[in-house]
């Protein structure tokens, strides 16, 4: 598996995983006291997940440990595990990966406001990012992937955090961006323009967006970052905003709506393309072969 | 600029201290409290709520002007319950099991109480049943549930259903809100309202108890 950096360097695009959280509660599993309990307790799913997502085309494989930096993790009374969930995640499937595609250590926010508009240092913030990072980069994660992040002085934080104790490993920075009439911002009022200069100034290697509100936005989106941002551009959507059908939560966008949309994403140049809460096996395949299509065509 | 106005334009920048001052000195100076919170602090509440409609001001701005209200509401409150202004009804608040994002839902709370809303807060990670036997036995009005994780919003139909069984008329009403969340979400696990945002949770709860 050659590097991330030279492979997008040389102009590929690369496919991603899906969700996780929803992977894990389609296996009956509740998030009641967060997700990142299964990487001790169910190691055996979370291979199952990821060999399910190798199967399927992804190229990038994501741990399970979005809430696991101490901070989140606290909110389940697990901090003081934050090592040992960390690096049980990055275990609990890299004999699925085999080497055959790039961990991607999973970072997301920690839940807490920063202040002044909340009430938590940075220092803290920064502490709990680098005991999280180091933790996957020991175990065997080949990137960082931070994500979800709406609060730019967070992201910038954690960015900042793999930077101190993981120099080499490439680092991902994705934020949560919400279309209005006025443009795209994030919760916390962050521009893509502010975020790529904030990320990228922090020593992102890739900036992008995640979750949101569905592909055909992310492709709006896409088009924003290819303005701004000086650095290869990662884009991993949710299949739609969830509708609740026959008892269950559904995601609108099927596999092929999904991937309707990849070829305008490859236009804009974005660099990893992949999916975010909804998304499965099956919507990465579709993405995958979308993917494939255009380097058949090129090559 | 009169003082109130003062105290509303203080609160739209968000300096907690100016409010404080100032309602301080209203106060002092005999305004009744019904009138500090109304032409004051809710005042200028209002404005930030409609700037945070348009996606003229974001979290951050809402945050800090929400902070400025408490500051306010804690030295008016205790003299509106001695003042005998009536409570509209209990709005029972907390953010669904599994789920620990308390943002959007505390500043609904807030929202809430200086519209003159009593408020119990449960807090986050609730459980269903929670939810259901506090409203019964508060007497609520409004159940208000939140939820940021699209993997933690199904819990919210289970809210409604304990809540249909144990009320089968209906008279406590849920209503729901956070980041993932529709009207089409809302209407498909039968809550009786959705808002977008802290000033729209506050317009439901009045519209839901006229309507009542």
């Amino acid at each position: 598996m050659r590097a991330l950096l030279d492979r997008v360097g040389a102009g590929e695009t690369l496919c991603g995983d899906g969700a996780w959280g929803t992977q894990l509660m389609a296996r009956g599993l509740a998030p009641g006291d967060g997700f990142e309990i299964f990487n001790a307790t169910r190691p055996d799913l979370l291979a199952e997940i990821a060999s399910s997502y190798l199967e399927a085309g992804a190229e990038l494989v994501t741990t399970n440990t979005f809430g696991g930096s101490p901070l989140a993790l606290a909110t389940h009374g697990l901090d003081d595990r934050t090592e040992e969930l960390n690096l049980a995640a990055v275990e609990a499937i890299r004999g699925a990966v085999a080497g055959r595609a790039l961990i991607s250590g999973s970072v997301g926010p920690t839940g807490r406001l920063l202040l002044p508009h909340g009430d938590t240092p940075p220092e803290i913030v920064l502490d709990g990012f680098r005991r999280q990072i180091a933790a996957l980069v020991a175990a065997g994660a080949d990137l960082v992937c931070i994500e979800t992040m709406m609060d730019l002085e967070e992201a910038r934080l954690a960015v900042r955090a793999a930077r101190e104790v993981a120099a080499p490993v490439p680092v991902i920075a994705t934020m949560t961006f919400d279309p209005t009439p006025r443009g795209f911002f994030t919760a916390m009022g962050v521009t893509v323009e502010q975020a790529c200069r904030g990320l990228e100034e922090a020593g992102a290697d890739l900036v992008g967006a995640n979750c949101g509100h569905g592909i055909e936005a992310m492709v709006a989106l896409a088009a924003v970052f290819a303005e701004h941002a000086h650095t290869p551009i990662v884009i991993q959507a949710n299949a739609g905003l969830p509708e609740q059908r026959d008892g269950a939560l559904h995601y609108p966008e099927d596999p092929a709506f999904m991937a309707a949309r990849v070829p305008a994403l490859l236009d804009l140049g974005v660099a990893v393309i992949g999916g975010c809460c909804g998304t499965g096996p099956e919507h990465i395949r579709a993405i995958r072969a979308a993917i494939d299509a255009r380097r058949r065509r090129l090559s | 600029m009169d003082d109130l106005e003062r105290i509303g334009e203080s609160l739209q920048r968000g300096d907690h201290h100016a409010v404080a001052e100032l309602t301080a000195a209203a106060i002092a100076a005999g305004v009744p409290a019904i009138e500090i919170l109304e032409r004051g602090l809710l005042a200028g509440m209002d404005v930030v709520g409609r700037r945070f409609g348009a996606h003229e001001i974001f979290l951050p701005e809402v945050l800090l002007a929400a902070r400025a209200m408490k500051a306010g509401m804690d030295l008016v409150k205790p003299r509106l319950v001695s003042g005998a202004a009536p409570s509209r009804g209990t709005v029972v608040l907390g953010t669904v099991k599994g789920d620990v994002h308390d943002i959007g839902k505390n500043l609904v709370g807030i929202m809430l109480e200086g519209a003159g809303y009593e408020v119990v807060d449960l807090g986050t990670g609730v459980a269903a049943d929670a939810f259901v036997e506090t409203a019964i036995a508060r007497e609520a009005s409004v159940i208000g549930l939140s939820a940021l994780l699209t993997t933690t919003m199904g819990g919210m139909r289970e809210v409604v259903d304990r809540l249909r069984e144990r009320d089968p008329e209906r008279r406590i009403k849920v209503i729901v809100g956070g980041a993932p969340l529709t009207q089409a979400f809302a209407d498909s696990i039968g809550a009786d309202g959705y808002s977008w945002d802290a000033a729209g949770a506050v317009e439901l709860v009045r519209r839901l108890l006229e309507a009542a």
